[in-house]
């Protein structure tokens, strides 16, 4: 049984890594994930993990010394936000194309310029095309939930790809909650032995990793690292659903709030989904078939799970805590709007961009939102594609 | 005890032939050379450079050893990776603890000097137990010959050509050698591939090294120096005769020159056998410069005298 005690978000993250205990860690700190790294190295000071903790002097060399110690053979963790991921982004790539399983905490938080430290996707949705699995959290129970299931997803044979455990800076990371933390021994026992492929501290079968990859292969080494993200769309449904049997919280792709009969449904991602569903809760006690689709899995991206759950709706809105710049449109509404199109789901989507740099979303602006889709769907007219909630001028 | 060339010939070969760097590169001869100096399972980390692109070409390996490449700017940072999970399994008794592993790291002066210096003053700080090798070949050889801040004065290089103003390179390499003593490191050094011994004997105390070591090996390029395929071994030979590449070692922060030439040849004799410097030996601006070269090189080597107390 499980223990419910108070933490903050990043605390809960620091425990699922106590209790997961990497072989290494290699990080450098930035707000807001700092407490994460903090927290985990008093764990390696007070000798509760054994693991090699490498206070690395950046998130450069964090995500290098991480990529090569999982080559070497073992389990390997990391954590960090914005700026030190956008450091890290040349690394990202190569991790995920050495296929090497190593878990990074995502405390999302906008990328300078001008210098912020509060929560926004910029960070990630940066980093969505570098090969790694995103799963975003809710709270801090998804953020404990999410960064144990990681470290099974990435490890599978047939995904060996890194994984990024996203939550919300401040508005989870510095939150205090009620987290329920599982045994020690039921996570260990939940995880299994770290079992190392082609290692390279194997030393009677050397290995050259990393070579030279011209236009005679590279290209069938890119399409072989494709196929695994099916793979580790496969693996994240079976190990949401193992999760559950083992400690009661299941988890899939997505999780869908009143979608089945909604006619006004609202896409998100991380924290704001929380609100949403309360927003949704409040607007079916007063009639509006109102649904939420909280998206878990960025990527590998569901398509096919997005569209099925939408395309009954009469009206959708996309919360995007990214813009994208000099695209039309925010990444994620890019990409939902791309899977309606491809399969033939003709609802009108709308793009709401909200919440750069930790600006604050209310209930009552994200109501406002399911309002002017229940217009768009009563009388037909198109709304404006993209709007922007939250900001002045 | 440096082994002798017979026992030397007998090592296990941990870079073969049949790898694709030029004619007359030093940095397999200083690679192999160092890599015959231990008996120890060896694991490499390579940063991006003429090495790592030329022995790896995917589907084949020149490496007998493990090895990884993961960028540029990072073989140090790579090398505390494979070195702290190494610790950790052994820590853990999942790695038989009686066997020694060791770990080198080789980069060019490009990811040593410049772009991969903060890795590894990050990584010795640490003190990762590795060994560090920078196989100096005093340009970005693998784009093309552009310049670093290894690139001597009056070089030319292709980002610091010599044209009709600017003769060549402007300002003096950065003495990274001395950079990495002042990190109070337990074993630095310099050599070069032509005196062997020199070599394999720093190579073989570095491995021995509890911590991290570098060594600093000047390893000529024939296509970047235009000079003679031929000429490696000779020209890294004039580099110390003519002091302008001291070989020397500091073992916990104790200065010992290894190499002492009979007679300092003037800096002209190693400049004149490389087209990189050939611009020098025309008018009198390349005679100032190569006068500058000389009172910097006379200035380095009585500095170096008088820390290994010979002055
Ligand atoms: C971040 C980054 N910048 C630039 C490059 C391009 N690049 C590859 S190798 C190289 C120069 C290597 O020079 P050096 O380290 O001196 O090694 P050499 O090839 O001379 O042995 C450069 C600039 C790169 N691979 N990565």
């Amino acid at each position: 049984m499980g223990k419910v005690m108070p933490l903050e978000g990043n605390n809960a993250i620091a425990e699922a890594m106590r209790q997961i205990n990497p072989d290494v860690v290699a990080a450098y700190p930035i707000t807001p994930s700092t407490e994460i790294v903090q927290t985990f190295a008093k764990f390696v000071a007070d000798g509760k993990v054994t693991t090699n903790f490498v206070a690395v002097e950046s998130e450069h060399s964090a995500m290098s010394a991480c990529t090569a110690a999982a080559a070497a053979g073992g389990r390997v963790m990391n954590a960090t936000s914005a700026n030190g991921l956008a450091l890290m982004w040349e690394i990202l790539y190569i991790t995920a194309s050495l296929r090497q399983p190593v878990v990074l905490n995502l405390v999302n938080r906008a990328l300078s310029g001008n210098i912020n430290i509060h929560c926004d996707h910029s960070d990630g949705m940066g980093a969505r095309d570098s090969g790694w699995i995103q799963i975003y959290g809710e709270n801090a129970q998804e953020g404990y939930d999410n960064c144990i299931q990681c470290v099974a997803i990435s490890e599978r044979e047939d995904v060996r790809l890194p994984s990024m455990n996203c939550i919300d800076g401040f508005f989870v990371s510095h939150a205090y909650e009620m987290v329920e933390v599982e045994e020690d021994a039921a996570v260990q026992e939940w995880i299994g032995p770290y079992k190392p492929v082609r290692p390279l501290l194997d030393i009677k079968n050397p290995y050259t990793v990393g070579p030279l990859d011209l236009w005679d292969y590279y290209f069938e080494h890119k399409r072989n690292q494709l196929s695994a993200y099916p793979n580790a769309k496969e693996a994240i449904i079976e190990e949401g659903k193992r999760f559950g049997q083992a400690f009661g919280r299941e988890y899939g792709l997505m999780e869908c709030v009143d979608l089945e009969d909604a006619e006004v449904a609202v896409v998100a991602l991380g924290s704001t989904a929380g609100m949403c569903k309360d927003v949704v809760a409040d607007l079916r006690s007063k009639g509006v078939k109102a649904g939420l689709l909280k998206l878990r899995v960025f990527r590998p991206f569901p398509d096919a799970e997005i569209v099925a759950a939408l395309r009954n709706c009469k009206a959708v809105a996309v919360f995007d805590r990214a813009a994208s710049y000099g695209a039309s449109y925010g990444p994620l509404y890019s990409e939902v709007a791309a899977a309606m199109y491809t399969r033939g789901a003709n609802v009108p989507c709308v793009n709401i961009i909200y919440g750069l740099g930790g600006r604050e979303i209310r209930p009552d602006q994200i109501a406002d939102v399911y309002g002017k889709l229940n217009d768009i769907k009563t009388t037909g007219q198109p709304a404006d594609p993209v709007s922007y909630v939250g900001v002045r001028g | 005890m440096p082994k002798n060339l017979k026992q030397l010939s007998e090592s296990p070969v941990r870079l073969t032939g049949g790898h694709r760097l030029c004619p007359g590169c030093g940095e397999p001869i200083a690679v192999r050379q160092i890599l015959m100096a231990t008996e120890d399972p060896v694991l490499v980390a390579n940063a991006t450079g003429c090495l790592e692109v030329s022995t790896t070409i995917f589907p084949y390996t020149a490496w007998n050893v493990p090895w990884i490449h993961i960028a540029f700017e990072n073989a140090a940072a790579a090398a505390s990776g494979l070195e702290a999970m190494y610790v950790s399994l052994k820590n853990q008794g999942k790695i038989d603890p009686d066997q020694n592993y060791k770990f080198v790291a080789f980069a060019g002066d490009g990811g040593t000097y410049d772009i991969g210096f903060q890795a590894l003053s990050g990584a010795v700080e640490r003190r990762h137990s590795f060994v560090y090798v920078c196989l100096n070949n005093q340009a970005y050889m693998n784009t093309g010959v552009q310049r670093s801040s290894a690139s001597p004065l009056g070089a030319h290089t292709t980002t610091s050509p010599a044209g009709r103003v600017i003769p060549g390179k402007t300002m003096v390499q950065k003495d990274l050698t001395e950079c990495m003593v002042a990190h109070d490191m337990p074993y630095v050094a310099q050599s070069i591939p032509g005196r062997w011994r020199d070599l394999v004997g720093k190579a073989e105390k570095a491995f021995a090294t509890e911590g991290p070591s570098f060594i600093n090996v000047l390893t000529p390029c024939p296509l970047g120096w235009l000079c003679d395929p031929s000429e490696t071994v000779d020209i890294s030979m004039l580099a110390a005769d003519t002091c302008i590449w001291p070989l020397y070692e500091v073992e916990n922060g104790e200065y010992k020159i290894t190499y002492k030439p009979k007679e300092k040849k003037p800096v002209e004799e190693f400049l004149k056998r490389q087209g990189r410097f050939k611009h020098l030996f025309k008018g009198e601006d390349g005679a100032e410069i190569i006068k500058g070269i000389q009172e910097y090189t006379d200035r380095k080597w009585e500095a170096l005298l008088k820390k290994a107390g010979e002055a």
